[in-house]
């Protein structure tokens, strides 16, 4: 077994039961370039995400990772100005092909952001709102529950389903936020830096929670924490700025391979430390 | 834990059909989606019908009118009775009298509300400030016609027992009352000019040894000076553009000349005047108050954008 | 040890300071000579006017006969135009600003419309009422109705709404509107249920501001030709109105001193239907500054 301590969080690479066998790609960009403006943010980037897996995405800050995951709901479209060259794909099919409906994307891939944003409304209101502006026929107060149970909240809350989503502390508005975007039953979870603005006791228990979704769930978590990427996800990309002034993908690997032997010099200058 | 989440009823290939918009509910929603984007564009859309309402009737009867006097007669003679048998089209007593009450309007506002501006910004404790800056607005949030009822019998009266000349209808109270009207806008525009300029200034007058008093007369309000002017003309243009006051207590009587502790007559007040009468549409008489109108809006218009522009300019110079 | 001031510049040292003073006492009574100002002016108008305000007054008709005089046509008439008015201006201005906040497209109509609106805000009262005078009474055939006078309001208060408006919507934190569109809402759906819940008081607080404006504007409605003397109660929106400020004005510009008086009583009238107004507005806003967070 390969051990690896970063920090005082001691790395272990998963069991050989996670299957070595070729693994089903759910996510993937090919040459992905993006421009906010004059200003390039990513340059060429190419990358496959699996289905079920964790994949983590590192970098010094200014190397376009948020970009890139806000690429994959097609959030960045909202940016007046910006500009994207390239493909991503989910499942095979381009998400930026003409006939596809941003709404319809994202509904399907979930996103969780770096502050957490609940609605000014109750926890009640702030799980249905996605159902019901899809048109969801479920049971509403089934769905409350099943979506705060799936995001561990619900034995805190149950009792104050009415209470404001602001009421509640940091952490917890983070996990209303999980919450409300597993209750549109998503296939995917974009998670940009989820922990940033948590102290650390709330940022184990959404790791926890992570580690937990990813046996249903395919998660995709941009991290400035090295230790954070480490602990929670199966595979890690380490982006850096590149000469464009855009984000570059260095290296993309099996996250213990990733942070025991990196192929690139830049990978092992960044993740002891030396660089960003 | 785990035994409770279930895996996602949709997704795998299911879910590719869903990404279009096709698909009945989809293509009905972004039909609704595209309808209340036009709705909601039209009526951003009416603030251009409303300029171009503006215009076009303003033109279209100024026009008409145009056909019957000579447009130097109107820019120039100095006879407006368009209301008697003798009639007599020249604008310039209407202009006179507009400039003479905004004349009396700005030696109010201008003093008061730059001294005004420089307390608030430089002087006031900001509890202070708090407490007076609605206090001030309260003067803006006020009818004109109240105004007008204070200017003829408050003021006026006042008037007549220090020069006992002075007319039942005036300029000066006219103008004194509307220069305390526009004083809280002349006030509030040249105080974010005074704090638009940068503290490095003034820190580096200070530093000089220069006194508060120098400071602000000879860093502070110069570096806003392009500000104050936006505000003095846009208090002009209001000025200008006042009708009640005048209407009420300046009096129906189109003059030339200076002679503030008499009646004279606005442009704004004649389109009242014309207004309150049974003048019948269609005849030069109705027409006038158009042309008055179009000058009026001509004239209120430039400052406006000047104005605009000078507020854009210290904005930028400091930003 | 330096010496801060030989013979030639202490005088000078006390001059500067005598100047200072004086400088900041002339600031500070400027300030204080609008807020005198505006004492004298609540003082003067509720001495002439606060004892005919009684029941009698309020309920009814103007007269020739000053004692019997009354505000019941205006009050009436101010209600139809002030309802009229915010049932027009509120929902177009509101439509408007939600156009320039959330989905005008970065080119050259939107400038104008901008630039537009910001010149509408400085046209003249009384240019308004040209155009409801050339628009809506005669080229539209509505006469000097209360619905004209309603539409001339509208449009003379848009500006104000919208302008208003687009503040309250642009302090929506930006998260909110992420966080819906995340969740699958299309662009409707998310201004509707997330900007425009939280947006609303603010928008709630111009509007009522807006139709305070309203409710003292004289001019455009003589221009329009509203009448000065009704003694009949308006029914509907094509009827004949008169308002409260045009009232005043009809009684002010009458030479006997009882009109004078019964001037004052619709001022003090007038002046407590906007003050409370304002006072909704306040309330509002301050509701809504204590619910965030």
């Amino acid at each position: 077994m390969i051990g690896l301590q970063i920090g005082k969080t001691v790395f272990r690479a998963p069991e050989s039961e996670r299957p070595e066998a070729p693994e089903e790609i759910i996510l993937s960009t090919r040459n992905l370039s993006f421009w906010y403006g004059e200003k390039q943010a990513l340059d060429g980037i190419s990358m496959e995400i699996p289905v079920r897996q964790v994949t983590a995405i590192i970098g010094p800050s200014g190397c376009g990772k948020s970009t890139y995951l806000r690429c994959f709901n097609r959030m960045n479209e909202l940016i007046p100005g910006s500009n994207l060259d390239g493909s991503v794909e989910y499942r095979g099919r381009d998400i930026n092909d003409g006939r596809v409906d941003p709404v319809s994307i994202r509904r399907q891939i979930g996103m969780v952001f770096q502050k957490p944003n609940p609605f000014p409304k109750s926890i009640y209101d702030n799980i249905v709102f996605g159902a019901k502006v899809n048109g969801m026929s479920a049971d509403m107060d089934e769905l409350v529950e099943t979506s705060l149970r799936k995001a561990a909240l619900w034995d805190e809350v149950k009792n104050d389903l009415k209470q404001s989503g602001l009421a509640l502390s940091g952490g917890q508005q983070q996990r209303l936020c999980i919450a409300r975007a597993l209750a549109v039953e998503p296939e995917v979870i974009l998670m940009d830096e989820p922990c940033s603005a948590l102290d650390p006791i709330a940022t184990t228990r959404i790791e926890d929670l992570i580690r937990t979704l990813r046996e249903t769930y395919t998660i995709v978590i941009v991290t400035h924490n090295m230790q954070q990427a480490a602990r929670v996800s199966d595979k890690t990309a380490f982006f850096t700025v590149g000469e464009s002034g855009g984000g570059e993908l260095v290296e993309f690997d099996e996250t213990h391979r990733l942070f025991t032997t990196p192929s690139d010099p830049r990978t092992e200058a960044y993740i002891t430390g030396r660089f960003g | 834990m785990s035994e409770m989440i279930q895996a996602p009823r949709r997704g795998g290939v299911e879910a590719l059909g869903d990404l279009t918009s096709r698909g009945p509910a989809r293509k009905r929603r972004a039909i609704i989606e595209r309808a209340i984007q036009a709705v909601l564009f039209a009526c951003a859309a009416i603030s251009i019908l409303t300029t171009f309402g503006i215009v076009a009737t303003l033109l279209g009867e100024t026009i008409q009118f145009l056909r019957q006097v000579s447009i130097v007669e109107f820019l120039t003679g100095t006879r407006w009775t368009p209301l008697f048998a003798s009639k007599h089209f020249g604008v310039l007593p209407l202009v006179n009298g507009t400039i003479a009450v905004a004349f009396v309007a700005m030696v109010v506002a201008l003093p008061v509300g730059i001294l005004t501006a420089i307390f608030l910004s430089e002087y006031a404790p900001t509890r202070f400030r708090s407490v007076l800056k609605p206090i001030l607005e309260v003067l803006a949030g006020i009818p004109t016609v109240v105004y007008g009822y204070f200017a003829l019998l408050f003021i006026t009266p006042i008037l007549r027992e220090i020069f006992p000349q002075t007319g039942i209808f005036n300029v000066a109270s006219a103008g004194i009352v509307m220069g305390f009207m526009i004083l809280p806008m002349m006030a509030s525009i040249s105080e974010d000019a005074l704090r638009a300029v940068p503290s490095g200034l003034r820190e580096g007058a200070y530093a000089l040894g220069a006194t508060k008093y120098q400071t602000v007369t000879r860093v502070v309000v110069p570096g806003a000076l392009s500000g104050i002017l936006a505000a003095v003309i846009l208090s002009i243009s209001r000025a200008i553009g006042e009708t009640m006051i005048v209407a009420i207590a300046a009096g129906l009587q189109p003059k030339m000349g200076f002679n503030l502790l008499q009646s004279m007559e606005t442009m704004t007040a004649y389109i009242v005047q014309v207004s309150l009468g049974d003048t019948p549409q269609d005849t030069i008489e109705f027409q006038t108050i158009f042309a008055v109108g179009t000058l009026l809006f001509l004239m209120t218009f430039v400052m406006n954008v000047v104005s605009d522009w000078l507020v854009r300019r210290f904005r930028e110079a400091y930003e | 040890m330096i010496t801060l001031g030989e013979t030639g510049t202490r005088f000078h040292t006390i001059y500067r300071r005598v100047v200072g003073r004086g400088f900041a006492t002339a600031t500070l009574t400027a300030t204080l000579l609008g807020v005198v100002m505006l004492a004298v002016l609540m003082f003067d108008v509720f001495r002439d006017g606060a004892h005919e305000v009684d029941g009698d007054f309020l309920t009814s008709y103007p007269s020739r006969f000053p004692e019997k005089s009354g505000l019941r046509s205006a009050l009436l008439g101010t209600a139809w135009m002030l309802g009229l008015t915010a049932a027009m201006a509120f929902p177009i201005g509101v439509g408007a600003a939600i156009y320039m906040e959330e989905y005008a497209p970065n080119n050259w109509l939107t400038r104008v419309i901008q630039i537009n609106i910001a010149n509408l805000a400085g046209v003249p009262s009384v240019v308004y009422g040209l155009l409801g005078l050339g628009v809506f009474v005669r080229a539209m055939e509505l006469g000097r109705s209360v619905l004209a006078g309603s539409m001339t309001m509208s449009l003379l208060i848009l500006p104000l709404i919208i302008v208003a408006s687009r503040e309250a919507i642009r302090a929506v934190p930006d998260s909110l509107r992420e966080a819906s569109l995340a969740l699958g809402a299309s662009r409707w759906q998310m201004v509707s249920r997330t900007v425009l819940p939280s947006a609303m008081p603010g928008i709630l607080t111009g509007t009522i501001l807006a139709l305070s404006r309203a409710i003292g504007e004289t001019a455009p409605l003589i221009t329009i030709g509203a009448l000065t003397y009704i003694a009949f109660d308006p029914q509907g929106p094509m009827d004949l109105f008169t308002v409260l400020p045009i009232q005043i004005f009809n009684w002010v510009s009458l030479p006997q001193k009882e009109f004078h008086s019964l001037a004052a009583g619709g001022i003090v009238v007038l002046l407590v239907v906007l003050l409370l107004s304002n006072s909704v507005a306040i309330l509002i806003r301050n509701r809504f500054e204590r619910r965030r967070y």
